[in-house]
């Protein structure tokens, strides 16, 4: 019993902070998804792109600038990630996975650069960052990363139901088939992948506002969380729902989802190292079941039809 | 409408796999021709509909549609004139998207596409009318996943969306030859009618001599990379298998290698 009050009195207490930090890796993961989902492809410029939506975001704020102008500047300066990447794919003929590892490594020079080469820092000023300040965590920092979520969902849903939109799902879902229909595919790429870093830039935004504190890693194994997000959610969300907006909403349910379950870890004392591991054997086990339920079934299939003849 | 000019194509040049696909061929089509295209394999046939449609750009020569030389440009451009249906039934459509979002897709062939609503109301009545038309009874399944359909279906809403906008060129690669006998049959009979009511220049590379016989207004075989006969008007409506597979043996100086053409 004195366990369990322990338990929910810990996970009470955490809660804001679970649902403001999936919320955060959430709107990250939608722009994994993007790749991801709508254009098949494993993007993984997204581990720099949003250290460089922090950096930036930090630089323009630290300079003047209205923190709204310092997160559009963010935003932009992911979308330029993707660019790059989505340059080295098309234009160059680089497999995406490579385009995105170099642009990735190449970001973590500009990341450095952008910091005046520290590694980390950490603000002390309350009122630095002032959309999602330190001191008012609770309640209104969860509204307004809501009021953030909704935004980038609504934007995205408008746009995936224009005709641009749907040539970007047509290019991921089948190439041959949007290239005979006049879909130029390379363009749906590179505007798929600029859309998606400048989502995840944004999170890089809004996150280094929550941790209040800038560090040169802190997107190390983001395409992981991401991933994850990702994939939980849409197994959670594919049983009631194949709508877009639905869909959406459960990548950033993942999101919360992974945050609870790091909540848990850190609770039972399991060391928080582990968590990576765990996450991409969930990753695994969500890709990889599918893949091989149908395998299994076939077989089951062809026996049944050997017994039958 | 088409003027293909002395088209060359070399796959692996310069190496040990080095295979002439296309060697110097020149083909013309007058507006409204239907050509059907036959040959053994590695004949040819397909990499002439994939030179037309900017798969891969030609070695040598160039291919003019209806006055514009469309040699240099790239495949999604091309894609302005010409409709194409593939042998395979899963590479006209995207699976993942609905039957009426497909065809919204198509529906925009050639034009630029901005941030005005993929599908509108009035399009859904429209393809709804065209659905109907092809009686499969996909009219009712406007909202389905493309991927849940069967071959045929799909290979009939991919003729849907080849034609939906009317093309200068349609280009049908061996569409039926995936298909079962009856439902082959039924796709050949709606792509006999698209090609008849839109009055449109279409060139249909086959398998199978009977139909090739049976379809279009002009038949030509190719062998080795290069067209080795063309039939057209009274003579090709009397042509007979066994007179095809006799002018065969006569142009190429060889047996006809495809035991799928002799068998159907």
């Amino acid at each position: 019993m004195e366990f369990l009050t322990e338990f929910f009195g810990y996970l009470g207490g955490t809660a804001p902070s679970i649902a403001a930090q999936g919320m955060i890796w959430g709107i990250m993961a939608i722009g994994v998804f993007i790749t991801f989902r709508i254009l098949d492809i494993a993007d993984l410029t997204v581990d720099g792109s949003i250290v460089t939506g922090a950096a930036v975001c930090i630089i323009a704020f630290q300079s003047g600038m209205n923190i709204w102008v310092a997160i559009l500047l963010s935003t932009l300066a992911g979308m330029l990630c993707g660019l790059v990447t989505g340059l080295l794919h098309t234009a160059l003929g680089i497999p995406p996975i490579l385009a995105g590892i170099l642009t990735q490594q190449s970001l973590w020079t500009v990341n450095l650069l952008l910091a005046g080469s520290s590694l980390s820092f950490t603000f002390f000023e309350q009122d630095l960052l002032p959309i999602v300040p330190l001191e008012e965590r609770i309640g209104n920092t969860d509204l307004i990363l809501l009021g953030f979520v909704a935004v980038v969902i609504a934007i995205l849903y408008w746009f995936f139901g224009t005709e641009l939109g749907a040539s970007l799902r047509a290019t991921g879902n089948n190439p041959n088939m949007s290239r005979a229909q006049g879909i130029n595919t390379n363009f749906a790429k590179v505007l798929g992948l600029v859309i998606s870093n400048g989502i995840v830039a944004l999170s890089g935004a809004l996150l280094v506002q929550y941790s209040n504190g800038y560090n040169i890693n802190m997107g190390r194994g983001a395409i992981v969380i991401g991933l994850a997000a990702v994939v939980v959610g849409e197994a959670i969300v594919s049983k009631i729902s194949s709508g877009f907006i639905p869909r959406l909403i459960g990548v950033v349910l993942g999101g919360v989802i992974y945050f609870l379950v790091y909540q848990l870890v850190l609770f039972f004392d399991i060391k928080a190292e582990l968590l990576k591991m765990l996450s991409a054997a969930i990753i695994a086990i969500f890709l990889g079941a599918p893949y091989l339920k149908k395998r299994y079934g076939k077989k089951k299939a062809q026996k049944e039809v050997k017994s039958n003849a | 409408m088409l003027e293909i000019k002395n088209v060359t194509k070399i796959f692996n040049g310069g190496t040990v796999n080095e295979k002439v696909a296309l060697s110097d061929v020149s083909l013309t089509l007058e507006d409204g021709d239907f050509v059907t295209v036959i040959g053994g394999n590695g004949a040819g046939k397909s990499t002439i509909l994939n030179m037309v449609a900017g798969v891969y750009p030609v070695d040598k020569g160039s291919i003019v549609i209806d006055g514009v030389d469309v040699t240099r440009l790239p495949e999604h451009k091309r894609a302005k004139y010409i409709g194409r249906v593939f042998q395979d039934p899963m590479m006209g459509t995207a699976a993942d998207m609905w039957v009426e979002e497909n065809l919204a897709i198509a529906d925009r062939r050639g034009k630029t596409r901005g941030f005005k609503w993929a599908i509108t109301k009035k399009d859904k009545a429209k393809y709804r009318e065209e659905l109907k038309e092809l009686d499969l009874g996909l009219d009712t399944r406007m909202t389905t996943k493309m991927g849940l359909l069967s071959g045929g279906q799909r290979q009939a809403i991919t003729l849907l969306m080849a034609t939906l906008k009317r093309p200068k060129l349609l280009l049908l690669d061996e569409h039926t030859a995936a298909l079962d006998p009856k439902t082959a049959a039924k796709v050949l009979e709606i792509t006999d009618r698209l090609v008849k009511e839109n009055s449109l220049t279409a060139l249909m590379v086959t398998h199978n001599m009977k139909d090739a016989i049976a379809y279009g207004n002009r038949l030509i075989m190719m062998n080795a990379g290069k067209i080795i006969l063309d039939v057209r008007g009274e003579e090709k409506k009397n042509l007979t298998i066994e007179a095809l597979l006799e002018m065969f043996t006569k142009a190429s100086g060889a047996e006809f290698a495809s035991d799928r053409a002799l068998l159907s």
